[in-house]
């Protein structure tokens, strides 16, 4: 599994760009999360690749070439935070509920809608931990779940920043 | 001043410096087609919008210029679809204009409409539609930097129409290309670089792979200077051709699936290589696994998606070619090469067989003979466009070309076709060289339609058909590895000669060695284009061979007993 981060034009057909060169090296995208930044012409992804060190080389080098990327990163041996969220609505009856608030408590998820006959459970962290709070949430019945995807973010002064008139780089700015 | 986007466009092509456009009207780009019309750009009509491609691709290659193709949207634009990925395989810089329904149709299935974007992707170096006039000139002018800078590659850019229709202010200073800014990477690594010195003056049997990224980087000089600097030997690509002289005696030829056998030998058996402007393609290296097993790698190449693709290197330098030679040069300490040097003289030596010196002289046409007169006769100096297939590799063989940009081929898609248009396309970019065409006779029938583009411009190119009437490349596939099931490669062709002269042009047919010289002397001298149907040997084949997959080392040879004559009689 490989990790890069890419900063791209936020613009109309940048994300199929960004997919079709996956699909045209036969990479299969695990997670593929994107959003704006401070600025707002520039949107962040994060793509989570099925595929080994020589993959993720060549997915990066390819992704730098699309004239809409300005930058792409393979960032899986550096030091990072990553973050996926998700919601999670599950069975809860009267007998059930107060198990599940003890569950929620220890994996430090929060419950964020509630009805006579469910919950939905918001969770964020590391893909392990949400896998975890899955796994024993399963007994009780799931009945439906979404997932952000992974985000991810190098940690300390490593940084990775585009550079552009509106984002200056900034003076610990690393270069890879 | 206010202008159309149509005339914006016709405007800013001018000012980018653009003299020829090959190209199809139709509904979608009419409004541009009127401009044109007023412009002083000159408009080569084809038959078919690939051959538009091709004529700019073949026009790009002839000059490190760019090319420009125009067509209408739908039909038009998806025919551009195998030239515009022809140009992306072998790196050209073309720049396709097509043109596109209104704005507000878009997404309607109107009438020609086609996302021709969404089709061009992944065989463009960039595409973009353009649907104010008020971004026509930034686009375009932006189209031209894409194309050609860094590795090159087509751009396509889709013109709505109500943005050709539509008039605004066309300031040229204010639409300066906007590009996004791109992180500069640290490319020029001292480990790697100093590893690359290292190896380069201890290595004991070193080779360099000059591939195409030479001669898009101009380092042709350079390039000559580095290898008398490191007295190591050449291998060529068959793209790379031209960008060292194949007279030179450190050039050993062309390397790979139907590379001389001492090259192949040689590579196999050194210690380094050099690798410059190349990608290690599977025809140049067979099987990876067994690929110079003994040779560490150094690599010089621009695309950093490149390095270890196919052959992992210990050294990658990644940058502009004349660049990096000219940083390792005053680092190099003068070795000496003369024990291996001699070592491929041996080589070579048992590989005359394959000479064509030893084709029985029998009064019967072979295609090397062919080819081997038509260099002699133009002394090597022709522009030569080449098809795709056995031709193509005896024209690697036995045409040696001493000049960069005088062999013009297809060599990462292998587009038959090409051969016809990318010729008439060098000639509108070299009108004072002679350009010959050398095709085959299955790829000829794919573009001949353009011999009605020759008569209509009124140009002068020469017609080389070397006809053996089969698909020779894949009747040869089929005779070593399919036990000669000629399956759907014996091919009827029209009499070319007849067919010429329909198009009102010359045509000859040749059936025997001694009419070839005479009649190409008598082609060059034509001020107009004469078609020439060379009726070669039906089942000759290319030696020598690499079958795919396997070693570099492991060559079909040509078998001692002379070929089974197989010409028609007269």
């Amino acid at each position: 599994m490989q990790t890069l981060v890419a900063y791209v034009e936020n613009k109309p057909g940048v994300l199929n760009r960004v997919s079709s060169l996956a699909r045209r090296l036969a990479i299969n995208i695990d997670s593929l999360t994107v959003g704006p930044t401070d600025d707002p012409q520039i949107a962040r992804m994060t793509i989570v690749a099925h595929t080994d060190e020589k993959g993720g080389h060549r997915l990066e080098a390819s992704l730098e070439k699309l004239v809409d990327v300005l930058l792409a990163e393979n960032i899986s041996e550096r030091s990072l935070l990553e973050r996926d969220l998700a919601l999670i609505k599950v069975l809860a009856d009267q007998q059930s509920r107060p198990h599940l608030m003890e569950l929620i408590k220890v994996f430090r998820a929060r419950v964020v809608d509630v009805a006579p006959e469910s919950l939905i459970i918001e969770v964020s962290g590391t893909v392990d931990k949400i896998d975890g709070l899955l796994e024993v949430l399963r007994p009780f019945g799931v009945l439906e779940m979404a997932r952000s995807g992974r985000i991810s973010m190098t940690r300390g002064g490593d940084l990775l920043r585009p550079l552009t008139a509106s984002t200056a780089p900034a003076p610990t700015l690393v270069t890879r | 001043m206010k202008l159309t986007g149509a005339e914006i466009l016709c405007e800013s092509l001018t000012k980018l410096g653009v003299q020829h456009i090959f190209g199809y009207p139709g509904g979608a780009i009419l409004p541009v087609y009127d401009a044109l019309g007023k412009s002083k750009l000159h408009h080569v009509l084809v038959r078919h919008e690939q051959g538009a491609t091709h004529m700019a691709d073949g026009y790009a290659r002839a000059t490190g210029g760019v090319g420009v193709a125009m067509a209408t949207s739908g039909p038009g634009a998806t025919n551009m679809v195998t030239g515009i990925a022809t140009a992306m395989l072998d790196s050209s810089p073309v720049v396709c204009i097509t043109g596109q329904v209104s704005s507000k149709l878009l997404g309607s299935d109107a009438f020609q409409e086609i996302d021709i974007t969404g089709i061009t992707m992944p065989i463009t170096k960039h595409n973009v539609v353009v649907s104010r006039a008020e971004d026509i000139a930034r686009t375009v002018r932006e189209a031209f930097v894409i194309a050609n800078t860094g590795r090159p590659g087509p751009v396509l850019v889709d013109i709505t129409k109500d943005a050709q229709q539509a008039s605004c202010e066309f300031d040229w200073e204010a639409s300066t290309p906007k590009l996004p800014q791109k992180r500069v990477r640290n490319n020029h690594n001292q480990v790697e670089f100093d590893r690359a010195i290292e190896l380069l003056n201890t290595a004991k049997r070193p080779i360099i792979l000059a591939g195409r990224g030479i001669m898009l980087s101009g380092a042709m000089r350079a390039f000559e200077q580095f290898v008398r600097t490191c007295d190591i030997p050449v291998a060529m690509t068959l793209l790379g051709i031209g960008c060292f002289p194949a007279s030179d005696p450190m050039n050993l030829g062309m390397m790979g699936m139907h590379g001389e056998a001492w090259v192949n030998h040689a590579i196999q058996e050194s210690d380094l290589l050099i690798a410059v402007g190349m990608r290690f393609d599977d025809r140049v290296t067979g099987d990876l696994r067994t690929y110079a097993k003994g040779a560490r790698k150094i690599h010089i190449e621009i695309d950093r998606a490149e390095i270890n693709k196919n052959v992992k290197v210990d050294a990658a330098l990644i940058g502009d070619a004349r660049e990096m030679l000219e940083k390792l040069m005053p680092h190099i300490v003068n070795p000496d090469r003369g024990p291996w040097l001699a070592h491929i003289k041996e080589l070579k030596g048992d590989s005359a067989v394959r000479d064509i010196q030893s084709l029985p002289d029998n009064g019967h046409l072979y295609a090397a003979h062919v080819i081997n007169d038509l260099w002699k006769e133009t002394r090597g100096e022709a522009i030569v466009v080449t098809d795709v297939g056995q031709h193509q590799m005896w024209e690697a063989q036995y045409y040696h070309h001493n000049q960069p940009r005088t062999l013009i081929t297809s060599g990462g898609l292998g587009t038959m076709g090409f051969a016809l248009p990318a010729a008439i396309g060098a000639k509108f970019a070299k009108p004072d060289s002679e350009v010959w065409v050398v095709v085959g006779d299955g790829g000829f029938q794919m573009t001949m339609c353009e011999l009605a583009t020759i008569v209509q411009e009124k140009i002068n190119i020469k017609i080389a058909i070397i006809n053996n009437g089969y698909l020779g490349m894949v009747r040869q596939w089929q005779e070593f590895f399919y036990d000669k099931r000629y399956v759907a490669t014996p091919l009827v062709a029209p009499d070319f000669a007849a067919l010429a002269n329909a198009f009102g042009i010359r045509g000859e047919r040749i059936t025997t060695r001694g009419d070839v010289l005479p009649t190409i002397r008598s082609a060059r001298e034509s001020k107009e284009t004469v078609l020439i149907d060379f009726r070669v040997e039906q089942e000759d084949s290319v030696y020598p061979m690499v079958p795919a997959g396997a070693s570099l080392h492991e060559m079909i040879r040509r078998p001692n007993n002379p070929l089974v004559e197989t010409a028609t009689e007269p």
